[in-house]
């Protein structure tokens, strides 16, 4: 018996917000959870269980946080399953609530990810001293600027690719009403004289820290069939992690990362990405990885990524969009924002994806990672069910 | 069970493959391990139970582990003990920030999905560094209760005194339960406590010492199977014929503390209920949530009830849990149980509970 195909037939997501005094980390999640109840036209008791994620507990300061939200996530007297891969975990959360599905476990399942960075200070969270281990460096743009560096000085790109990228997903997110930054006067010269944080990487280049959350609904074929909208399907999902720093990591373009997308087109049947996925929504907390995942995901040769960047194949009207939503450079509640990209993944193949939805999107690509570019998971969804 | 269609009556989830434990193992159990790292502690553990069944981290389809970054005290904890597994080439993985029984679920799910048919469960924990009663308090509700720095003792010495009201149970039937896990434990060289232990004086009453869990370091690791792989690796596997978890209100004030109905319910939808157990592996880190537990699953006197001493011989966080299903899947193994119930348990008060039905064929 093969698996239960799996459907994505509510998507809900909160407005994202340097901060969102108004509410409690319960009173944001269940905000995005009952969006998601409402786009699929389902009630709490349609839910058979709940998969949570979110990135380090210190975030907020409470411990296994997924306790306390069970009032608030309609979880009493259901199963819940708190997942935590770093920055992937948005993306391996889905994943976890769609296996449920696929095993025939649950028929309908709640999968909700967040982060409320505002309850405490993320560079806190991330900068406690242990003896005896490397400690982090500081903050995230400074683990990552030297392999940023390394893959210029490897490719040869010009340094100006990093800063088109900026400009073109801070654009997007004004079409985006859930997006956090909303720069109406953006430039691409504001973004190029914008101060130098990690060089290569400048202020404007590199995501913000957001209050948000975002919640999926995922179904079997009989719940798919009730489904007022049309479905997302999903074709393929997988998850790879490799170790934080051995000699002979790649860190430009990681193994994880190849592998995990080739299982996915192995399992969609994808054989030539670039061609055959219409839209991508990866994980870009810093602009440079948006040439640097092209590469790692298939969608240009290796050296080659920046090139589709540089040319406006992955603006908005290129034939590879890629953040149409404005990504993580402009909206980044750490633990939802790999669930964001599935999400909007979903999004563009349902046709829901209001004024930055992609014509005729029939299959699109969710990416995440995390770590220190060790923890990969990703999701291929399409407009049709699977046929294998 | 309040709301919705959960309160009709549960019918039995049949898994739609045969999947089974073919490994465990455990660390001795130690109230501190200075000398050790996290990885240091949980490398043995992934050796042995790899040795057993001959597997190389390369043919393991899946892995998934439980760990907790506030026992760490840092961020990302988790990433650390990865680097130990040896995770080159890539592997397909996944971490939940709960104890190790959870994580054995999300790998026994991935197993369902016929993606892959083996998987390694492993998890962890120190307690030894902080303070675990004041650690475990920012697991409450952040904005109204974890500011009064409630403890884990003192929620549970709540528990106790509602039991011990209702006339469930009294102080001499506790201390009771106390002395027979810890003789039982004698037979077990991974426990902390062990033999003959005074019941003590009263930490929050009515609980003694002797009422509560040691505070302890350990890790324990796991091998799942499917279907003639299992047969393969291991001469008796104990065969998952269900498992289920659910969770409760957090506030205690709105649970009726004498009982357990979501341990119930999971234990309903794992069929538990359909055919007797002659073993049942308790996660109840406290005297008190074994009545609980017993009065909930239905477990009379003729089961054995944490023969390996249960989580108040040894409780290390995060790991506890997984050791139930390892103790339970090992009994199996040795041909000491043809049916056995593993627990694990989660939160203030039994907040959450697992519930997994393991059986042997007959040989």
């Amino acid at each position: 018996m093969g698996k239960e195909p799996v459907a994505v037939v509510g998507i809900g997501q909160t407005k994202h917000v340097a901060a969102r005094r108004d509410v409690s980390i319960a009173g944001l999640v269940r905000e995005a959870a009952q969006a998601a109840l409402n786009d699929a036209e389902l009630t709490w008791a349609d839910i058979d269980a709940v998969v949570i994620g979110k990135a380090p507990d210190f975030f907020e300061g409470v411990m296994m946080p997924e306790l306390y939200l069970a009032d608030a996530l309609g979880a009493v007297g259901k199963p819940m399953l708190r997942v935590h891969t770093a920055g992937s975990v948005g993306g391996s959360t889905a994943l976890v609530a769609s296996n449920l599905v696929a095993g025939r476990v649950h028929g309908t399942v709640l999968t909700l990810a967040f982060e409320k960075q505002s309850e405490s200070n993320a560079m806190w969270g991330l900068s406690l001293p242990i003896p005896f281990q490397q400690p982090l460096l500081a903050g995230a743009g400074g683990f990552f600027a030297p392999h940023v560096r390394a893959y210029m000085r490897r490719t040869g790109a010009p340094d100006t690719v990093g800063s088109l990228v900026a400009y073109k997903d801070r654009r997007n997110a004004l079409k985006n009403p859930y997006a956090h930054l909303h720069e109406q006067d953006i430039t691409l010269e504001k973004v190029q004289a914008s101060p130098m944080l990690w060089d290569p990487i400048r202020y404007s280049e590199t995501c913000p820290s957001s209050d948000g959350a975002c919640a999926m609904i995922l179904t079997d074929r009989t719940g798919a069939a009730r489904s007022p909208r049309p479905p997302a399907w999903m074709h393929g999902g997988a998850m790879r992690s490799e170790p934080t720093l051995f000699a002979g990591k790649d860190f430009v373009s990681p193994q994880a990362g190849k592998d995990c997308a080739a299982d996915v087109y192995r399992q969609a049947g994808v054989t030539d990405p670039r061609r055959e996925i219409d839209a991508v929504e990866m994980y870009v907390p810093f602009s440079w990885y948006e040439p640097m995942w092209l590469e790692n995901l298939g969608f240009a040769e290796e050296g080659e990524g920046w090139k589709l960047t540089e040319s406006g194949v992955t603006e908005l009207d290129g034939d590879l969009p890629v953040n149409m939503s404005g990504g993580v450079l402009s909206t980044n509640p750490i633990g939802a924002s790999g669930m964001i990209r599935f999400a909007e993944a979903a999004l563009q193949v349902r046709g829901q994806a209001g004024e930055h939805q992609i014509d005729g999107a029939r299959r699109a690509l969710g990416h995440a990672y995390g770590g220190g570019s060790q923890f990969f998971s990703m999701w291929l969804v399409g407009a049709e069910p699977p046929t294998t | 069970m309040p709301s919705g269609k959960t309160s009709a009556k549960p019918s039995v989830m049949r898994p739609v493959r045969d999947i089974a434990i073919v490994a465990f193992g455990q660390t001795d159990h130690l109230r501190s391990t200075d000398e050790l790292s996290e990885v240091e502690m949980l490398m043995p553990v992934l050796h042995q139970v790899l040795a057993a069944t001959g597997l190389k981290t390369s043919d393991i389809g899946f892995t998934c582990s439980g760990s907790s970054d506030y026992l760490a005290g840092r961020a990302f904890s988790f990433t650390m003990a990865l680097d130990g597994v040896g995770a080159w080439p890539p592997i397909s993985e996944s971490h939940v920030e709960m104890d190790g029984a959870w994580a054995l679920y999300e790998a026994w799910t991935k197993l369902l999905t016929g993606e892959a048919d083996t998987a390694l469960v492993y998890s962890y924990g120190k307690s030894s560094p902080g303070s675990v009663r004041d650690v475990l308090t920012r697991q409450l509700d952040p904005y109204y209760v974890a500011p009064l720095w409630p403890d884990s003792v003192a929620l549970a010495a709540l528990q106790a005194q509602a039991l011990i009201d209702a006339g469930d149970t009294d102080e001499p039937a506790l201390a009771g339960v106390a002395s027979r896990s810890r003789q039982d434990a004698s037979a077990n060289s991974h426990a902390q406590l062990r033999g003959s232990v005074p019941q003590g004086d009263y930490v929050v009453r009515p609980l003694r010492t002797g009422d509560c869990p040691p505070i302890g370091d350990g890790a324990a690791a796991v091998i799942l199977a499917a279907g003639d792989r299992a047969r393969e690796l291991c001469e008796r596997p104990a065969w998952i014929r269900g498992i289920d978890h659910r969770v409760e209100a957090h506030s205690l004030g709105v649970r009726d503390l004498t009982d357990s109905p979501s341990s119930r319910l999971a234990a309903e939808r794992a069929g538990a209920f359909e055919r007797p157990v002659d073993t049942a592996e308790l996660h109840a880190p406290f005297t008190s949530q074994e009545v609980v537990l017993r009065k909930a699953l239905k477990l009379g006197d003729d089961v054995s009830v944490n023969p390996s001493g249960g989580a108040l011989a040894a409780n290390p966080m995060m790991a506890a849990g997984l050791i139930r299903l390892g103790e339970a899947a090992a009994r199996i193994h040795r041909g000491e149980s043809d049916r056995a119930l593993a627990h694990a348990t989660s939160g203030p008060c039994l907040q959450q509970n697992l519930v997994a039905v393991l059986e042997g064929e007959p040989s």
